[in-house]
């Protein structure tokens, strides 16, 4: 065996271009595919990471202005959202597991809100939020104090949950916030806690949340709310919970069914759903173009194989004229061939993975936050397959050859030059 | 120990078959040093070839130190030329990127002879053919006369019952001739058997028996030396 290995190094030294040649070929397509997989990879990540970390299945509804007269009444009407839509929803609609509202200080869509701690201020969108609230938005990450709990909103407590990018702007680098008093409209609020939204490119980290009781004793409201957020039962169709909200809270307004600007419902579940599809096809490109390049270094490897054989078609002659068996000479070539093709290919992984390792770790040392792209990654096991193919194909690939070489009589083969 | 009955060689197929041997008769007994002369085209070669289980024969029989040679599967023939025959050709035929003690050691390594045990017999049998001190050297280091002394070295490093040699003096000049017929004489002295295949008349008259082919036949024995000679046939 340890002869046969050092037969091996000997031609393999003796062919330097030929063998480095064949092995950047494989060294090439593992690399690629690596890089490629883990670039897809990095775009996912980064695109669900910007996307949101809003339940994948939670609803949304909002009230606008009538587009349609219905039932004697005008277009342009204002629809209002109330507490009590909610209530109806909670008794009506089978299949909501929680369901909570937002209500803006001031206008909904901008963040216009003077909000001051000691010297610094800035505007951002603030919230009052009910009980559940958290219970939707279940993947916001708390990375210091707490979230709003039911006694915050049974007692009205002037508490505030503030995202990390209002906490940078109001405080110095250092300074925790927890525990520190904030002015929002002239009232002062307790910070007990900082979350973080990726939501809109992690804008959604620009808001504070107070708890709906306290929001509607101090900025008024009574029992209107802004904006209704529902997450379904686990295994129930959202798209279903969805329609039926809609058409109960069309019922309730008076709002023709056919009207799609009176209330207006979001499911993240039809988000979730194209942006599946978009990854889907994403993804069947990069293996496309990755099993290409694989494909490139298979005929590299057969090809070269072939060469092979022919250049040493003589030698093959006198080692069989010496006593070597087909199968010996069979056995010699292709274990030439997996030797160099797994060398080649492993350190492709190695130095792939160690790229996409080094990427991911410059952006997070350099503190880049790349909303398309983000860690980078492969699947270890994924790529060993895909080595393993390549060897396997290779080897395969020299069969052919190689049988014919040991084939041929060897004074044939000593007569070729 | 080699034994022809009516051996036949057709070279291609149908129309444009070629027929090179058309029935040799020949025994070649233990000891023998024998030429075989012929012009080009006599098949001389060709009777090598299959003398060497290089080459099939298609019609005959050819019975080689007692093993009758039918039809061999690629291994069997394999293996029959690793214990059976040494071969030297007038192109040498050293793998270039060995030493001359390694080219010498590469018959055993088919063997399954370890490497240390191999390396001893390539030195013995260079140091006979007196290379003993060019063991390291590369085969572009070697003049020709030096690598077809290797060859032979080659040739005789698996104690083979038969040695062909196809042209062995064929590209070497007449001082490295000499030598090398000399080593080759030295072999036969000790009792192998050696074939020559050659077109030089001086070559074949060093050799006991000169069998001359001549269109796929062979002619009537020339006994150069009275020794072992025998015609079959």
């Amino acid at each position: 065996m340890i002869d046969g290995f050092q037969e091996i190094l000997y031609t393999l030294k003796q062919n330097k271009l030929r063998t480095g040649l064949t092995a950047f070929g494989v060294f090439w397509g593992i690399f690629m595919l690596v890089l490629l997989l883990g670039a897809g990879q990095g775009l996912q990540n980064g695109m669900t990471g910007s996307f949101s970390n809003d339940m994948s299945d939670s609803i949304w509804i909002s009230a606008g202005r009538t587009a349609l007269p219905y039932q004697g009444l005008p277009t342009n009407r204002r629809i209002q959202l109330t507490e009590s839509d909610m209530r109806a929803i909670r008794e009506q609609i089978p299949g909501v597991r929680f369901i909570s509202s937002e209500n803006a200080v001031g206008s909904f869509r901008q963040s216009d809100t003077l909000v001051t701690y000691q010297r610094r201020s800035g505007s951002f969108g603030v919230f009052g939020v009910a009980d559940e609230y958290f219970d939707i938005k279940a993947n916001v990450g708390f990375p210091g104090g707490r979230k709003l709990n039911p006694l915050d909103a049974h007692q009205s407590r002037k508490v505030v949950a503030i995202g990390t990018l209002v906490e940078q702007a109001l405080f110095a680098p250092g300074v925790s916030a927890i525990g520190e008093a904030i002015t929002i409209n002239g009232v002062q609020f307790t910070v007990v806690g900082i979350f973080y939204d990726s939501g809109r490119e992690g804008r959604m980290s620009e808001r504070i949340y107070l708890p709906q009781s306290a929001y509607a004793a101090i900025f008024g409201g009574g029992e209107r709310v802004s904006v209704v957020g529902v997450r379904p039962e686990l295994g129930v169709d959202g798209f279903e919970v969805e329609r039926r909200i809609r058409e109960l809270l069309q019922r309730r307004h008076q709002v023709s069914p056919n009207d799609r600007r009176a209330i207006r419902t979001h499911n993240m579940a039809l988000q979730a759903e194209r942006f599946n599809a978009i990854f889907t096809g994403i993804n069947a490109f990069l293996w496309f173009v990755g099993l290409g390049t694989l494909a490139a270094g298979i005929v590299g490897v057969s090809n070269i194989m072939i060469i092979t054989v022919k250049e040493r078609t003589r030698e093959i002659g006198v080692r069989k004229a010496l006593g070597a068996t087909p199968s010996s000479i069979v056995g010699t070539l292709m274990l030439e061939s997996i030797l160099v093709t797994s060398i080649a290919g492993y350190t492709g992984l190695v130095l792939g993975v160690a790229l996409l390792e080094g990427v991911s770790f410059s952006l997070e040392a350099l503190n880049i936050q790349l909303s398309y792209f983000q860690q980078p990654e492969v699947d270890f096991q994924l790529a060993l397959t895909a080595l393993g193919l390549l060897v396997g194909v290779g080897a395969l690939a020299g069969l052919v050859p190689a049988v014919q070489a040991a084939r041929i009589m060897p004074v044939e083969a000593m007569r070729a030059d | 120990m080699i034994r022809l009955h009516n051996i036949h060689k057709y070279y291609g197929s149908g129309e444009q078959s070629l027929h090179v041997l058309k029935g040799i008769d020949l025994h070649i007994a233990e000891g023998e040093l024998v030429s075989i002369m012929g012009s080009s085209g006599s098949g001389k070669s060709t009777l090598l070839n299959i003398l060497g289980l290089l080459d099939s024969h298609d019609v005959g029989d050819y019975t080689l130190a007692g093993t009758p040679i039918v039809r061999l599967r690629e291994k069997h023939a394999a293996r029959l030329r690793n214990q059976f025959i040494g071969f030297v050709f007038q192109s040498f035929n050293l793998l270039p990127f060995k030493n001359a003690m390694e080219n010498v050691a590469l018959p055993l390594y088919y063997q399954g002879v370890g490497r240390r045990a191999r390396n001893e017999a390539a030195k013995a049998y260079l140091d006979m053919v007196g290379l003993a001190d060019r063991a390291t050297h590369m085969p572009n280091e070697l003049s020709g006369g030096q690598k077809q002394r290797v060859a032979i070295a080659r040739a005789l490093v698996t104690q083979p019952k038969v040695i062909l040699a196809d042209e062995p003096t064929g590209a070497l000049d007449s001082t490295t001739t000499e030598e090398v017929m000399e080593i080759i004489k030295e072999v036969h002295g000790k009792g192998n058997t050696i074939v020559i295949v050659t077109h030089e008349h001086d070559i074949a008259a060093q050799t006991q028996r000169c069998i001359t082919l001549k269109d796929g036949l062979i002619v009537p024995d020339t006994v150069l030396s009275s020794e072992t000679a025998q015609v079959v046939g």
